[in-house]
This record gives structure tokens, C-alpha cells and sequence, in this order.
């Protein structure tokens, strides 16, 4: 599907078990520069193991990872992380505000993030500045999702990693980050894997999609193939979403 | 005091017994092991600092002293069992208490190098350590467990290990020395140490017994603070691999 673009992340044959159940199974295939591409799949197809590997989290038992043409465990694991970001399914923020959580990726690297690019940041995922100083814990569950986003992006990695960011949030969220989503992609050519359980979504934002099934990859192509899949098992999951 | 008023002295343990068996706690038995234990556990030890204080030798100073470290090693290695190396871990971190302690103590002369006080001292040492690495131990594992996914955030976002694990070790340090940092605010008000009040029974001044004291409870905060920072230190590097990602706990946790 990617013989056009340059792929920014590549796969070949990836396994990854955890004891003896195998998460994935010789998963091969690319994700392209600058691109939208969403994974999509039942619970379990290990697509969330995925964006792990990515982003240095996990290690892969055999196979390789080339991030931007090189082998993954040519990077730092620091440096590895600052350039592909990762908003966690879990929207996890460390005790304290909006303000501080905003300025973590800053001070991790002893740097400071003003309270004006704070307060830009959130306004771009929807949220209002005067919620700068509200602690985390006062926060509904989209507006976790959203501080969570805005954190990921004060880093501006050029790829960026999202694991079901849509979830919790009701549909005028859904629509403002879908749309925050694509305006990143489009401005910066930010590199985009997206995990998404919605597949209207996934072929609305999309460019492309991977389908997964128990660790394997079973399809790729364009988002649009998800109207008209090729391959049975996810023709049937297809379906089932639409029941 | 005689054999025969030390008896008498179980009376301290019938009356437990006794409303152990009316209110039908079912502690009876741990009681009796535990006094019979006590018993048997203390005489012999009495007779055994009797034989090392009259022969003053060294050798068996080293080995009393050893004997305590590898006893209250072995008991807390069970609190940290899902860290791994937990064993050598707390083993250097109560040498280098007991060092610390007595280099302070024999280099500045303010205690004299006899058995008397070396293993006195010594017990009240390890034995402190030991109780404040169990306590670190416990908050420190069930902090890592309960704020997996800050740690795995700061990852994440380019955080080293010790960037994501420092708010659970600070937490951990602070839990485990509040204790005995309380019980030093209220000494003498609440409490009486028991060695000041031993050596006030014994005859001494009380004036005496309390400069006594004084010393041990600095030693004792002195303990405090080293023993939960120094295994703290040496223990979260074991819970990362050189990838900088979280390793399974011995527990799969």
C-alpha cells in the first residue's frame, strides 16, 4: 500500500510474546511519513503492543523495528521517546494540575514551559486556559484524554503514537480532536498511528488502516477498504461493528 | 531480680491467656510459642554476652555482630522478595549502617571499643534498620505497583528511570522515616526509652541514662534516613533494563 511514500516506521517480522501467549506474530509491513494511519481490530489483537514497541516501551523478541530508516536499537531510549510521542490509552497524569502535567515532558529535560504556551496548547485540544491550575483529579474523563494529547505534543515529535484518545469523549470532543488530529498531521507532517475501535473514524481521518486479529496483521490498505474488505475474518469483524 | 520473682512475672502472661480464652481470640497458642520463644531465646543470649563480654575477644564481637546482620537480613528480604538481588541489597545496606555507626562512635572515642558497647549498640542499630527497611520496603513495592502508569508515562514522554520513579521513592523514604521521626518529637513525654529506663532501674543517674539515650536516638535518625535512602538508591535501578522499560517484578507484577 506504501510503494508512494517513504515509510516512517517499518516492520519486519515482529514477535512479541508475554510467558507463552503470542501478543504478535511475524508482523511485516510499513507506516508512511507523514501520513494517518489507524489500526484497527477486536480487543487483544495486540495493536496497543504495537504502539509500545514504537515507542521504546516494550522490545521486540525477534524481528526489527527501523524508526525513519534505522534500526530501533540504534537510538537512545531518550531519544527515541522524544521523537515518537505516545498518548496512552489511559490518559495517566501525575498528581498536581493541568499546568504541571503540561510542563512534564519540559522538565524532564530541565527546561521550562511558559504558561502561555500552556495555555496555547490547551486551547488547541478544545480546553480553556483558565482550567490551567485545576487539579488533574477535578477532570472528567475526555478532558483527561485532551490534557493528555496536549502533553504529548509540547515535545513535537514528528511521529506520534495514539491509543484509543477518542474513547471516553462524547461526539463534539470526538469530532474537535479528530479534527485537531488532522490539523497537526497536515501542518507539521506529523506521522500518525491511530488506534480506534470507531471505523467511521478510521476511514473519515484515516489515509490508511491496518487490521489486526490476534497478532496478526490480516489487511492494509487504504482506509477505504473498510468498506469493501477483502478478507473474510474482516469482512465478518466489519460487520460486527455495524450490529 | 531472682528466678523465683522472674516467675511470679507470668502472670504478665496468663492474663492475656486468659482473655484470649474468653473472648475467644485464639491466640493462645502464638502466646505461649511467643513467651517460651522469648524465654529461651533471651537466657541464651544472656549467657552468651556473658561469655563474650569476660573474654573480650574481638572474633566473637565480629561474629555476634554478623549473626545480626544475617538474622535481620533474612527478614526482610522477605518484605522486598519482588525485588531481585533484594538479599545482597539489604546485606550491604545494614554493613554499611553498622560501619557508619561505629566509625562515628570509636573514631571520636565517644564510645569505648569493649564488647559491652559494640554489641549493645550494635542491636539497637541493626535492629532499627531492620524495622525501617521492612517499612520502606512495603510502601516503596506497593507505590511502584499502584503508580505503574506514571512510571510508564514519564517513560514515555523521555524520562530516565530515575526521573519516573522518583516520586515513589521519595514517598517510600518519607513513609518509612515518619515513625520514627514522631516517636523522637514525644521521648519523654509519651514515652521512656526502655535501655533509659533499664539503666535507671539498674542504678544509674538518671541524668547519666538520658546522654545515654540522647546518643541512640540520634544514631537512631541517623539510621533512619541511610538505611531508607541507600536501599532505595540500590534497589529501583533493578526494577528498569538497559532499554529503560519496566521489568516484571519476581510477583508478575
Amino acid at each position: 500500500m506504501n510503494e508512494h511514500y517513504k515509510p516512517a516506521i517499518h516492520f519486519h517480522q515482529v514477535q512479541y510474546s508475554v510467558e507463552n501467549l503470542h501478543i504478535l506474530k511475524n508482523v511485516t509491513g510499513s507506516f508512511p511519513e507523514g501520513r494517518i494511519t489507524t489500526l484497527v481490530g477486536p480487543s487483544g489483537a495486540g495493536k496497543s503492543t504495537l504502539l509500545k514497541l514504537c515507542n521504546g516501551l516494550l522490545s521486540v523478541d525477534s524481528g526489527d523495528i527501523f524508526i525513519q530508516d534505522k534500526n530501533i536499537n540504534e537510538y537512545e531510549p531518550v531519544e527515541l521517546r522524544r521523537k515518537v510521542g505516545i498518548a496512552l490509552q489511559s490518559a495517566p497524569m501525575v498528581r498536581g494540575t493541568i499546568f504541571q502535567n503540561l510542563s512534564l515532558p519540559m522538565s524532564l529535560q530541565g527546561k521550562t514551559l511558559s504558561e502561555a504556551e500552556a495555555a496555547d496548547l490547551l486551547e488547541d485540544v478544545g480546553l480553556k486556559k483558565e482550567l490551567l491550575h485545576r487539579n488533574t483529579q477535578d477532570l472528567s474523563g475526555g478532558q483527561r484524554q485532551k490534557v493528555s494529547i496536549a502533553r504529548t505534543l509540547v515535545n513535537r515529535p514528528p511521529i506520534l503514537l495514539l491509543d484509543e484518545i477518542t474513547s471516553s469523549l462524547d461526539r463534539t470532543s470526538t469530532q474537535d480532536i479528530e479534527e485537531l488530529i488532522v490539523k497537526i498531521n497536515r501542518k507539521y507532517g506529523t506521522t500518525m498511528i491511530w488506534i480506534t475501535h470507531n471505523l467511521k473514524q478510521a476511514i473519515d481521518v484515516g489515509d490508511y488502516t491496518w487490521v489486526m486479529m490476534e497478532g496478526e496483521v490480516v489487511e492494509t490498505g487504504e482506509s477505504e477498504l473498510l468498506k469493501t474488505p477483502e478478507n473474510e475474518r474482516v469482512q465478518r469483524f466489519v460487520k460486527g461493528e455495524g450490529e | 531480680m531472682t528466678y523465683l520473682s522472674l516467675s511470679i512475672t507470668l502472670i504478665f502472661v496468663l492474663i492475656p491467656l486468659v482473655l484470649s480464652k474468653t473472648l475467644k481470640l485464639g491466640l493462645e497458642k502464638d502466646t505461649m510459642i511467643a513467651t517460651v520463644r522469648s524465654i529461651v531465646q533471651l537466657l541464651a543470649i544472656g549467657y552468651v554476652l556473658q561469655f563474650v563480654f569476660d573474654t573480650e575477644n574481638y572474633l566473637f564481637i565480629f561474629l555476634m555482630v554478623t549473626l545480626m546482620i544475617v538474622t535481620a537480613t533474612l527478614n526482610v528480604r522477605k518484605k522486598g522478595a519482588a525485588i531481585r538481588g533484594i538479599t545482597w541489597k539489604v546485606a550491604v545496606t545494614l554493613i554499611f549502617v553498622e560501619l557508619l555507626t561505629q566509625g562515628i562512635l570509636l573514631g571520636f572515642g565517644i564510645t569505648p571499643p569493649t564488647a559491652q558497647y559494640i554489641i549493645s549498640i550494635s542491636g539497637m542499630v541493626i535492629g532499627n534498620s531492620m524495622v525501617l527497611a521492612i517499612l520502606f520496603l512495603n510502601r516503596f513495592t506497593s507505590e511502584v505497583e499502584a503508580r505503574g502508569e506514571e512510571t510508564e508515562l514519564i517513560l514515555s514522554l523521555g524520562g530516565t528511570p530515575k526521573q519516573a520513579i522518583h516520586n515513589q521513592l521519595t514517598q517510600a523514604i518519607k513513609a518509612s522515616m515518619i515513625p520514627t521521626i514522631e516517636s523522637q518529637k514525644t521521648v519523654g513525654l509519651v514515652q521512656l526509652p526502655g535501655m533509659m529506663s533499664g539503666q535507671i532501674i539498674a542504678g544509674a543517674s538518671p541524668v547519666q541514662a538520658v546522654q545515654f539515650q540522647l546518643l541512640i536516638l540520634f544514631l537512631i535518625l541517623t539510621n533512619a534516613a541511610v538505611t531508607s535512602v541507600m536501599l532505595g538508591y540500590l534497589s529501583y535501578p533493578t526494577l528498569f533494563n538497559e532499554r529503560m522499560q519496566v521489568l516484571k517484578t519476581k510477583n508478575g507484577k
